[in-house]
């Protein structure tokens, strides 16, 4: 499904992912973990196309095409899905109208006629009571005054919502409670396939009980330094990342 | 010859030819005096500093047109609000249309100012209301000089005008081009409430330059909401004079929406002259191109307890120009008022600019104001999330502006405008939205 051949990245200038090599396929979950400031939100950005970052060298192919070329909203609407570590704040848009408008983008996209009001009133219900969002959110300004939890917890409603083929989930744990991690991950899975794929990004073991992955990556410094089974997460858990280094400086 | 002085000789067969009684007639002849004496404004004068009417006065325009050019509804429907009962007053070309006007007299006068100069019946409104708010300048007085026609609306006490009220003028195109002047008198008494939607529209490419002055009166505890509809082409050029007076308890709000024309000036008053008065000014600015839209407005607060609102939202593309120039004067026995102003700007290209100045003067201590003016331009990280979303870069764009503008339509109380103006941006803004905010 996805193919990272070499990718290299570079924003102002400066080289933050130095030759990656990722492949996932349809109905795997991928774990990326690694330190802070190695790259992993870059790696993400750079798949689901933000410009700011600069592909100095390979390729990203994704259901055998390159997106390079392609903008972020021709990515979405081929199934790329990117949950944002931190959500960003649209004052003045409701959840609701943004939800709308994306569905009907994406339906648009694809030579769809936009979807009929109630299907979607009904689509929104069932999705949001899956993730268990209180209605009244619906209703407000898009992640404006949203608790940390709340801003991820709505980022899994609009995956839901979509239906991505790849979902990119970065630090989605962050912030959640305890209930609410087992609530957002209980989402997740609902929606795992043998179609999709999820690439999970995160600091902590704990998500990986709920989200089972498959493959587990050591990302340091911009490069994939180890890649293993589900158990290299409780290896580092327990160990941290200097293990690794040195192994690596060896 | 100059435009100031064409108009000035012109003044005595303009007199002749529209007699009025002669109290209006001696306030004219003073009037053309004045503007003799004033003239135009320029850039030197500091309410003027960023706004030059030299594009809008280089024409050769006519003063009095001709005839009556015969318009059918059908050609004007668009730019009405129709889908509800309303009491219009329609002027082509500066003169009146009685087949495409609505009027009344029943309870609450909606009518012509022509009218109004003229018979004995009005006159006790003429002579306490009419030019007394106004300031002395040159526009003022040019438009006082050459009082004809325009809007008389007089709400009597304790009524609820049983529907809103359009002034709309339009110009034909019959004249090469055109200088037009309405001039409106708006007297609401205690306790009643009015609502007035007022449009000018060029119907061909024409030059047009229209000078309006409209006065406003609410008495104790009236409402009054005003909507201006400013959606021009780009050959018609508008200077909004609009004073309002306030007494005891009165609630007045103004909305301007300036979706177009090649310079629009409103000099938008408020004086507040009781207490516990409301006064609101909403403004949406999005323009594009070489067009120039400049919000030039005043709050007088001179009595206690009282409140100004205002907010005005810019969104400048291409070399397009912005003004704000938002004062408010609270004088030492005004305590206790809540003064709040606030001016957001998005400049979408480079060329396009936008001067805000905020002039504060408080003479009273126990005062709450606040002003806050930001310039900026579409949030990136925004714009990157509505994408990663499917949302396309030109749609998400035309959302984040949408959105932008939005809170100022919440105090829209008529739905229909609501729905229009919602409709006016959009399509501004180049997007096709599945909704209404
Ligand atoms: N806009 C930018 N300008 C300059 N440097 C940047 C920019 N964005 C990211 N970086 C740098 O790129 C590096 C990688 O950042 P990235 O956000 O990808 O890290 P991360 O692995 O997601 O970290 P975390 O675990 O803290 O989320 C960091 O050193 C960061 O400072
Ligand atoms: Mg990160």
């Amino acid at each position: 499904m996805l193919k990272i051949k070499n990718l290299h990245a570079n924003i102002e200038g400066k080289e933050i992912l130095k030759g990656i090599d990722l492949e996932i396929n349809p109905g795997e979950v991928h774990a990326i973990m690694g330190p802070n400031g190695s790259g992993k939100s870059t790696l993400s950005s750079v798949i689901a196309g933000r410009e700011e970052y600069e592909m100095t060298e390979g390729e990203i192919i994704f259901e055998n095409e390159d997106l390079a070329e392609l903008d972020p909203e021709e990515r979405a609407h081929k199934g790329v899905f990117l949950s944002f570590q931190y959500p960003v704040e649209i004052p003045g848009v409701s959840v609701t109208n943004f939800m709308k408008t994306a569905i009907n983008a994406h339906r648009k996209a694809n030579g769809l006629e936009d979807m009929p009001a109630n299907e979607m009133l009904k689509l929104i219900r069932e999705k949001s009571e899956l993730l268990e969002i209180d209605r009244k959110f619906l209703s407000r300004s898009l992640n404006e005054g949203f608790s940390g939890g709340e801003k991820k917890r709505n980022e899994i409603f609009q995956m839901a919502m979509l239906e991505p083929k790849l979902s990119i989930l970065d630090e989605t744990d962050s912030g959640l409670d305890i209930d609410a991690l087992k609530i957002v991950s209980n989402g997740v899975n609902k929606l795992r396939s043998e179609k999709n794929a999820v690439l999970v990004i995160t600091h902590y073991q704990r998500l990986l009980n709920y989200i089972v992955p498959d493959v587990v990556h050591v990302l340091i410094d911009g490069k994939i330094v180890k890649t293993g089974g589900k158990e290299l997460a409780y290896e580092l858990e327990e160990r941290g990342y200097d293990w690794i280094k040195q192994e690596k400086a060896v | 010859m100059e435009l100031k002085d064409k108009l000035v000789s012109s003044f005595l067969a303009f007199d002749e030819q529209y007699q009025v009684d002669d109290d209006v007639q001696q306030i004219r002849s003073q009037a053309i005096k004045d503007f003799e004496t004033f003239g135009f404004p320029s850039k030197k004068e500091e309410a003027w500093k960023y706004t030059s009417l030299k594009s809008a006065l280089k024409h050769d325009y006519s003063i009095f047109p001709k005839k009556e050019d015969a318009i059918e509804y059908s050609q004007i429907k668009k730019y009405l609000i129709h889908d509800i009962d309303t009491y219009d007053l329609v002027f082509i070309d500066g003169i009146y249309s009685s087949h495409l006007s609505t009027t009344t007299h029943d309870k609450i006068d909606v009518c012509l100012m022509s009218s109004a100069l003229n018979k004995d019946k009005y006159k006790p409104v003429i002579d306490n209301y009419f030019n007394k708010l106004a300031p002395k300048n040159g526009l003022n007085a040019l438009n006082t000089a050459f009082t004809k026609e325009g809007a008389y609306i007089h709400i009597h006490k304790n009524i609820m005008a049983d529907k809103p009220i359009q002034i709309i003028n339009f110009s034909t195109g019959n004249e090469s081009s055109l200088l037009l002047q309405p001039r409106n008198l708006v007297v609401v008494d205690e306790n009643s409430h009015v609502q007035i939607i007022e449009r000018h529209q060029s119907l061909t490419d024409h030059p047009v330059l229209t000078n309006s002055v409209t006065e406003i009166f609410a008495d104790r505890r009236a409402i009054v909401d005003y909507y201006k509809i400013q959606n021009d082409k780009e050959t018609s050029s508008l200077i909004d004079n609009t004073f309002i007076e306030q007494k005891d308890e009165s609630n007045c709000s103004v909305h301007t929406f300036s979706l177009g024309g090649n310079l629009t000036r409103n000099n938008l008053n408020f004086y507040q002259r009781g207490e516990r008065i409301d006064s609101t000014m909403k403004g949406v600015t999005i323009i594009e191109g070489k067009q120039h839209v400049d919000h030039n407005t005043l709050v007088h607060h001179i009595y206690p307890n009282c409140e100004s609102h205002q907010d005005y939202k810019g969104i400048f593309s291409d070399k397009s120009v912005g003004v704000f120039n938002g004062k408010v004067v609270v004088e030492k026995e005004a305590q206790k008022t809540n003064a709040y102003q606030s001016n957001n700007n998005i400049l979408v290209d480079d060329k396009a600019t936008i001067n805000s100045k905020p002039q504060l003067e408080i003479f009273a201590d126990d005062v709450r104001c606040s002003h806050g003016c930001t310039i900026g331009q579409l949030d990136e990280d925004a714009l990157f999330y509505l994408q990663s979303r499917g949302i396309p870069h030109k749609e998400a764009r035309g959302l984040l502006m949408y959105a932008f503008a939005n809170n100022v339509l919440e105090s829209v109380k008529i739905p229909e405008i609501k729905k229009r103006i919602n409709n006016l941006i959009a399509e501004k803004l180049g997007v096709e939205l599945g909704f209404n905010l």
